[in-house]
């Protein structure tokens, strides 16, 4: 009985002993994480997309695994990264950005794809959306599902209320003049439909930073170490997302949910709805009315921060991993492919040759919309991302739902969230 | 059988209920207390020892302390309206009606449901303009209110979808407390003369206190356990008017990935729940009346 027993464990040492280079024959292992955030059968498309790549690539295999949200997605990965078993490459926020590199958790891009022509590749790619994925000169992600924020707006309504549903309204005085004509009322006062709704919770600052961007006032530096959050351009910001409520009354009161804004749409409850891009494709199959998407109207001119998830690759993987992970994103980024993404989707496809394929084109031509969000990237500015990012984001949110429900003054909110921000970053900005 | 070997047996026994308790109970416990004195490993940088800095942090900490009287609250509003509604929906369905199984079954779906799932359908009951709670009121020529949306009212709204989950959980308990009640005492109640109110006052009430002292503990700690619902419908907004401890524990702990004060955090989640476990077994349970 013994003897067999050390018979078998002698027989594991030799098998692992060799096991090294007999792996090396075998296909190179990847896994992928990656997050759903919007509606529609992303899965699918993603294990299409994977398995097309393994064909082409028959020395490599992917396990591709579906996170959840990005909130939950970054939390499986970096708890898999923390115990030793990261994915090699996985889809989170382009905000989650300092997290990782804080954590260690990525490799910089540049190590992987050092080459001129990598270079002039990763050049491809829209300057907006580089801003989320580059610091201190190096590149850390590569654009994948990235997105903006757009108007969405009723056609028949804007009909209804005498408007010209041809144009959306393009400055801020003149959202807000439409958005008083699309606001009724019955006999005893209730609002019935209201002019426009730009939702606070969850991605509360994301919207804010639309104003701000459109007043001339960014929120942080691009190292991720201050925030400007108290700069009179943001109080003005705050205060004329506050007067949509308390003067003019064309948007309800208290915070709105992010998650029913589309379906207040889609309800016609709001005449006019801020929110993702990324939606596009929901809101195209379930609406029952004509409708149009516009850039976001600005304050002083149009203005919106990029959104959306970046390609990283994690650290702590074989070099061979990492090679692999690279082939499969520029796969992902091949014009063709982008192209299809962004049309399954509704997500910007990030790269100037997938807008030139012809499938985007005759796409383009079906539905116009879809380019309002390319066209808005001349205005982009990068979304809020610092050092401790969801600390400081969850400052400003916080202090942006009290001045909503009008519990602080625009002023002392962003005076709060200034201080609390400071306090968070002290630490990285030395 | 030697003498050693019979000192092993009941050890052996216990070995298997024992390993699990350690390890998923125990040893966890001990490593969050532990490491609530360190700070949080980052990047290249090791966990220090930094003592009782987790805990002037958490005393300094508004979000902490606003969690913590809602959560007072939440338990307050929650606990004795959901206890009081059990036994109504209990005594109701013990009674004996047309469809007694499927009433039962009615109150009971709650607790079986996924509070994921419950809690995205309540978030479009609560939904402004077009939920169902605003066709109710609208109906009645009520103005539209934004429940979720208000800091003055999110609470409120939150503290109604726990008593509607945890109800008929505590009824199940009800309902087979009063089954065990002698029918002899009812029918004495009867030749007596005692009306139902009576019946129920001095005689059902005190028969079910030993239940009560039960489903009490259990909502109490339910109340400093419930999470689920607030992520799915708050996050614990507008501006932390419904976060709750556990919530601000995981938000503490998974989104900002500060695990050492999030470690200190559920050391004081512990000790609420461990002083409420003592009350239970050393004091409360002396002084109720078993049959």
């Amino acid at each position: 009985m013994r003897r067999a027993i050390l018979k078998s464990v002698a027989a594991l040492a030799v098998s692992a002993a060799f096991g090294a280079s007999a792996f090396a024959a075998n296909p190179v292992e990847i896994s992928f994480y990656y997050p759903v955030a919007v509606g529609g059968a992303v899965t699918k498309t993603i294990d299409g997309m994977v398995a097309d790549f393994e064909k082409a690539n028959p020395d490599i295999k992917v396990k591709a695994v579906y996170a959840g949200t990005y909130q939950e997605s970054i939390v499986k990965a970096l708890t898999a990264f923390k115990s030793g078993t990261p994915p090699t490459l996985a889809v989170l926020l382009s905000t989650d950005l300092f997290t990782l590199i804080d954590e260690n958790a990525i490799v910089s891009i540049d190590t992987l794809a050092k080459s001129a022509e990598d270079k002039k590749w990763i050049d491809g790619f829209y300057k907006g959306f580089m801003e989320n994925s580059q610091t201190d000169g190096k590149t850390w992600g590569i654009p994948f599902q990235r997105s903006t924020i757009v108007m969405y707006y009723n056609k028949n309504l804007f009909k209804e209320a005498g408007l010209n549903p041809e144009k959306a309204p393009a400055s801020w005085t003149e959202m807000v003049d439409a958005a008083k004509k699309l606001t009724k009322r019955d006999a005893s006062g209730n609002v019935t439909q209201w002019g426009v709704k730009i939702p606070s919770t969850g991605f509360g600052y994301w919207m804010f930073q639309a104003m701000t961007a459109s007043n001339d006032t960014i929120l942080m530096n691009s190292a991720g170490t201050k925030t400007y959050f108290d700069k009179p351009g943001s109080v003005q910001a705050l205060q004329h997302w506050v007067d949509l409520t308390t003067k003019d009354k064309v948007m309800p009161g208290g915070s709105i949910e992010w998650g029913t804004t589309p379906k207040d749409f889609l309800e016609q409850k709001a005449a006019m709805v801020w929110t993702t891009t990324g939606n596009l494709t929901n809101i195209r199959t379930n609406a029952s009315f004509p409708f149009g998407v516009a850039m976001l109207p600005g304050i002083k001119h149009p203005g919106s921060p990029t959104g959306g998830g970046n390609f990283y690759v994690f650290n702590k993987t074989s070099p061979e991993q990492q090679a692999a992970a690279m082939k499969f994103i520029r796969f992902a980024a091949e014009p063709a492919r982008a192209a299809q993404w962004s049309i399954a989707t509704g997500y910007v496809a990030p790269r100037q040759d997938a807008w030139d394929t012809a499938e985007m084109k005759k796409y383009l031509q079906e539905v116009p919309a879809a380019d309002v969000a390319r066209e808005q990237m001349k205005y982009g500015v990068a979304e809020l991302s610092t050092h401790d990012n969801q600390r400081v984001t969850k400052a400003l949110n916080d202090n942006l739902q009290a001045a909503l429900s009008g519990t602080k003054t625009p002023e002392a909110a962003l005076k709060d969230a200034q201080r609390e921000s400071d306090r968070i970053l002290r630490s990285y900005g030395r | 059988m030697n003498r050693t070997h019979s000192s092993i047996t009941p050890w052996l026994l216990l070995l298997p209920a024992m390993t699990l308790l350690v390890a998923f109970t125990h040893y966890p416990a001990v490593a969050t207390f532990w490491h609530s004195f360190f700070s949080t490993p980052k990047g290249a940088n090791p966990a220090v020892f930094v003592g009782l800095e987790n805990y002037a942090l958490m005393a300094d900490d508004p979000v902490f302390w606003r969690a913590f009287t809602n959560n007072l609250w939440f338990a307050l509003g929650t606990i004795p309206v959901s206890i009081a509604l059990a036994i109504l929906m209990a005594l109701w369905v013990n009674d004996r009606l047309m469809g007694r199984g499927l009433l039962r079954l009615a109150y009971f779906t709650p607790t079986v449901l996924p509070m994921i799932a419950v809690a995205n359908i309540w978030l479009f009951f609560y939904t402004p303009q077009y939920g169902l709670l605003e066709q109710l009121t609208g109906a009645l020529g009520l103005p539209s209110h934004n429940w979720l949306g208000n800091p003055n009212t999110v609470l409120g709204a939150m503290m109604v979808v726990a008593i509607w989950k945890e109800a008929g959980f505590f009824m199940i308990f009800y309902l087979a407390a009063l089954q065990q009640i002698s029918p002899v005492l009812a029918e004495a109640a009867g030749l007596e003369g005692a009306s139902r109110w009576q019946y129920f006052r001095m005689v059902q009430f005190p028969l079910l206190m030993p239940t009560t002292l039960f489903v009490l503990i259990n909502a109490l700690i339910n109340s400093f356990r419930l999470v689920d619902h607030i992520v799915v419908m708050t996050k614990g907004g507008p501006d932390n008017a419904s976060s709750l401890l556990l919530y601000y524990i995981y938000e503490v702990g998974f989104a900002f990935w500060d695990s050492s004060y999030a470690a200190a955090l559920t050391v004081v989640l512990l000790a609420m729940l461990g002083v409420i476990a003592f009350v239970k077994f050393r004091i409360l349970d002396r002084r109720t009346h078993y049959q």
